[in-house]
């Protein structure tokens, strides 16, 4: 296996975790924002295993399928979702969606 | 093996950036795709073949084709609403990027304080994997399943033409009239009468709802007054 | 028979509670009986302690009656009990005795007036404090009293309350009087601190004993005590409220404003002569204010043109000339001149009122005349009043008094040359303006016609002759001297006021001076014949030019009053009306709601900028982790 200290498993992960982030932050349209979280989940993901991978035990890959798993239901719903805010709001900018104010 | 690592993480990062940046959703998605089998081939030079499969066929083959379908449902494309190019200029991503910079250094000051190791020399392969899923983790694999099933049941029910009375339709056809309403129905897979609908977008046939119609339904899952 | 002292002031209370309580459901004579019959009663009552007082005095010459506690708190123990002594007895007799005349007088007066229950329910109340007043044994009691009179001068001048004017009126004589009332209140405080009981006889006696003379503390209780007297009397500071209190009844005028009320200050200081002994700094101011008030008011009588605003002003003289008489010394001058004040200003009031009445409530002298003939009654009831009020010589109760007071100012070692030319002057002046008020309105054109069912029963005329009477021979209880020897009034106060320090040789000595009074008071009688009556064209109308404006007007001291105290007081309410503490308050509130607002902003429904806080609030949380 590579032969790599398992920090930078970590920096990496931490990397597209926030690469995610920015783009649920900076994007307004509903697939992209949902895109960006799977993108946040993939990462934390990956940081499970490297954790996992560090120690040799398989509990890092059980943590990522149930991530996984979570993240395939989230998405399921996620979309249908989006389908109804397309309905209900014309578009798919998340901006549009701001009646809980005040 | 570790340049292979070093090669897939840049990929990765280089591809995730790509994505957050594109204005056509289909090409974003596409690179997403990208990104998701570039971290599959690190998990391969960590060690841990099986996910790497499970990245492959479950996040990047389902997941990202979900996506697909969506946007080609919904005719997204090239129009990406709410992000059209005035807004994806520079000056947009500063505060994100100030933030997750910041968050970025912090993160990696927390990773290089621990105690510093090299990753495991063996992989875990799938035996382990799934002797630790159905040992210790069965209640995990459980909720796990029942997760996916609340999913696919919302997921059904909220892709849904708008209807007046919903499930109704499903058993309405020799419903009576004053007693049913969406709340407290049966689930639709469940209903003995009437085709049930499994398809998202698909017309309503039963003829008008919520009309009276007199004879009784010859199955019934619910009591009725009198009873 | 002096145990019945008590009925004295009980007995007009009782007619008030029963006028206020009934006085809706009795009949007019029903009310007229209880209103007037208790006065009455009590001047019988009056009477009859008198009489047994004078014939077998008690003990020192006074007799203490306690009646209940009112309260004990601490050291300071007050008790309700009456005092009679010669002093007392002067005052209760003239209350009760007058009052009632004045009683009967409105019975038939007020005849007419919707109130007229009302009326006689405050007349009653008033008697009572008045008599509670002057028979308290101890300073808080007769400070009840003192206020008592002052609520009832409030309620009875205005009486019409329907008329903004007499509300206005009221007030401002309750305002003012309430002036002097605080420095009464001081000067009790500072009395009962520094000698321990407010009883006047023991008061009187610790005083003498533990303050010397011109002692810091006793100028400054006695000077307290004027400024009480001052605002009750209606004297120089405070002297404003008086003629506007004319807008009350006339018996209201007679009673209160001319008889009794106003000479409170008199007694007041009269009672703790002791205390104003000990301080001639006090006394001398007493004096002088006497003297300037006698002065100011004679001269704006001369200039006023409603009948009876120059007895008020000449009311405010009068008792001038008693603070004059108090001042120099001459205690029982003081109380003399109280005595035959109170008969011939009451008639003058009450007879005023039969002219106003008359000519359906005329008040200005230069739209009536030549009521000499028509009025009768009126006319000779008022010459004799005006007669008395200027001093004729021999002929009038005013004659005896006032050159008593003008030849004490001379004679007695606290006095001096000003005051008695201040005092003679004065005298010149009073006979100018009674008696042009006598040429103007019965002499001369006439200018209205009295009303033709006008018509004067007993209950008016009664009270008239005897008031008249009283006028004429009253004065003979005191001749001064160089006549003859009679001081029967002296020697009745004796026990209890000092006589006057008399200096000999001097000017004071001279036989002529003693003359001088009577001729300036035939003087002033002249001039005005001289000016109002020979001269008929400057006496048509009144005098309109800048100074006579100024002298109706009281020598501005309303106008005075008004820039130097009420602008600055509305000014600072005015500015003052966001209260001090209300800035804050309101501060505070607008913050919280800023906070608010702000708070609320961040709540715009843009999940993307929720989830940037969360972001920030994970960056924290690592941070805090990292830190440590």
């Amino acid at each position: 296996m590579a032969h790599v200290p398992f920090e930078y498993g970590l920096y990496l992960a931490a990397a597209l975790f926030l690469i995610g982030l920015v783009g649920v932050l900076v994007r307004r349209n509903l697939i992209f924002v949902l895109a960006s979280i799977e993108i946040m989940l993939n990462a934390a993901g990956l940081a499970f295993v490297v954790a996992g991978s560090r120690w040799g035990h398989a509990d890092g890959q059980i943590m990522f399928i149930f991530i996984l798993s979570m993240a395939a239901a989230e998405v399921a719903v996620g979309l249908a979702l989006a389908l109804l805010f397309r309905r209900a709001f014309g578009s798919l900018d998340v901006d549009a969606a701001s009646r809980m104010r005040g | 093996m570790t340049v292979v690592f070093y090669i897939a993480g840049a990929v990765a990062l280089i591809s995730t950036l790509l994505v957050i940046t594109r204005r056509n959703t289909i090409h974003a998605l596409l690179l997403l795709v990208i990104s998701l089998l570039a971290v599959a081939v690190v998990f391969y030079t960590l060690g841990a073949p099986f996910v790497a499969a499970l990245e492959v066929i479950v996040y990047a083959g389902a997941i990202v084709v979900l996506f697909l379908f969506t946007v080609m449902l919904l005719n997204v494309g090239r129009l990406a609403e709410g992000d059209e190019p005035g807004r994806l200029r520079g000056v947009h991503f500063l505060a994100p990027g100030i933030l997750a910079g910041t968050l970025l250094v912090l993160l990696a000051i927390a990773i290089a304080s621990g105690p510093s190791a090299q990753v495991g020399a063996r992989a875990v392969g799938p035996t382990e994997v799934g002797a630790a899923l159905y040992g210790p983790y069965a209640i995990g694999v459980e909720l796990a399943s029942t997760l996916l099933l609340a999913a696919l049941i919302g997921a059904r029910h909220l892709g849904q033409r708008q209807r007046e009375a919903g499930f109704a339709d499903a058993v309405s056809l020799a419903a009576t009239p004053a007693t049913t309403g969406p709340a407290g129905e049966p689930p639709a897979e469940l209903a003995p009468v009437g085709a049930p609908t499994a398809g998202d977008e698909t017309p309503p046939d039963a003829p008008g709802g919520d009309e009276p119609a007199p004879a009784e339904p010859s199955v019934r899952f619910w009591r009725k007054d009198g009873d | 028979m002096l145990h019945a002292l008590f009925l004295v002031p009980l007995l007009p209370f009782a007619g008030f509670v029963v006028l206020a309580l009934f006085g809706r459901r009795l009949s007019h004579t029903g009310v007229a009986v209880v209103g007037a019959g208790s006065v009455g009663l009590a001047a019988l009552v009056a009477i009859a302690v008198s009489i047994d007082f004078i014939a077998h005095p008690p003990a020192g010459h006074a007799f203490d009656q306690a009646l209940w506690t009112w309260f004990s708190v601490a050291s300071l123990k007050v008790q309700v009990a009456l005092y009679l002594d010669p002093l007392a007895i002067c005052f209760i007799l003239i209350v009760t005795c007058v009052g009632f005349l004045i009683h009967l007088y409105s019975v038939e007066h007020m005849g007419e007036d919707d109130g007229y229950a009302r009326f006689f329910a405050y007349m009653n109340l008033f008697v009572g404090f008045m008599l509670v007043l002057v028979l308290a044994d101890n300073l808080l009691l007769l400070y009840l009293g003192w206020e008592g009179v002052g609520l009832c001068s409030y309620l009875l001048i205005g009486f019409w309350f329907k008329h903004w004017y007499n509300g206005y009126a009221a007030r401002k004589a309750f305002v003012v009087t309430r002036i002097g009332d605080t420095a009464m209140i001081v000067g009790l405080f500072l009395l009962f601190t520094q000698l321990g009981t407010l009883q006047i006889q023991p008061l009187m006696a610790r005083a003498a004993a533990a303050w010397p003379q011109g002692s810091a503390l006793a100028v400054a209780a006695a000077l307290l005590l004027l400024g009480g007297a001052v605002g009750k009397s209606a004297q120089l500071p405070l002297q404003t409220w008086l003629p506007d209190a004319m807008a009350g009844p006339s018996p209201v005028s007679a009673l209160i404003h001319a008889a009794t009320m106003v000479t409170a200050g008199v007694y007041l200081i009269a009672r703790t002569n002791v205390l104003f002994d000990l301080a001639p700094a006090a006394r001398t101011t007493v004096a002088v204010i006497g003297a300037a008030t006698l002065l100011y008011a004679g001269v704006s009588a001369l200039f006023q043109v409603d009948l009876k605003r120059i007895l008020a002003y000449s009311t405010v003289s009068q008792v001038g000339y008693m603070f004059l008489a108090l001042g120099v010394g001459a205690w029982s001058a003081g109380v003399f001149m109280f005595i035959t004040h109170a008969f011939f200003k009451a008639l003058l009031f009450l007879s005023a009122g039969v002219v106003i009445d008359a000519l359906e409530d005329e008040h200005d002298i230069f739209k009536m005349g030549g009521l000499r003939t028509r009025l009768p009654l009126a006319f000779w009831t008022f010459l004799i009043g005006a007669a008395a009020l200027a001093a004729l010589p021999v002929v009038t109760a005013g004659f005896y008094s006032k050159d008593l007071i003008i030849d004490r100012a001379l004679q007695s070692t606290e006095g001096g040359v000003w005051l008695w030319t201040a005092a003679l002057v004065g005298s010149l002046l009073t006979g100018l303006y009674a008696f042009r008020a006598v040429f103007v309105v019965f002499f001369g054109e006439a200018h209205s016609d009295p009303r033709l069912d006008f018509h004067a029963g007993w209950a008016v005329r009664l009270p008239l002759y005897v008031l008249a009477a009283l006028a004429v021979i009253g004065g003979l209880i005191d001749i001064p001297r160089g006549w003859a020897h009679v001081q029967k009034l002296d020697d009745f106060l004796a026990p209890v006021l000092p006589p006057a320090p008399l200096r000999h040789g001097g000017l004071a000595g001279a036989v002529w001076t003693t003359f001088l009074p009577g001729v300036v008071a035939l003087a002033g009688i002249g001039l005005a014949w001289l000016l109002y009556e020979r001269r008929r064209q400057e006496a048509a109308e009144a005098d309109t030019s800048a100074a006579a404006r100024y002298f109706l007007g009281g020598w501005g001291f309303d106008v005075l009053y008004r820039y130097a105290f009420e602008v600055p007081y509305l000014w600072f309410a005015h500015v003052s009306r966001n209260d001090l503490f209300e800035p804050p308050v309101a501060g505070l509130a607008r913050l919280i709601r800023a906070g608010w607002r702000g708070l609320s902003a961040t709540q715009d429904g843009l999940v993307r900028r929720y989830l940037y806080v969360i972001g920030l609030g994970v960056g924290v949380g690592i941070l805090l982790v990292v830190l440590r």
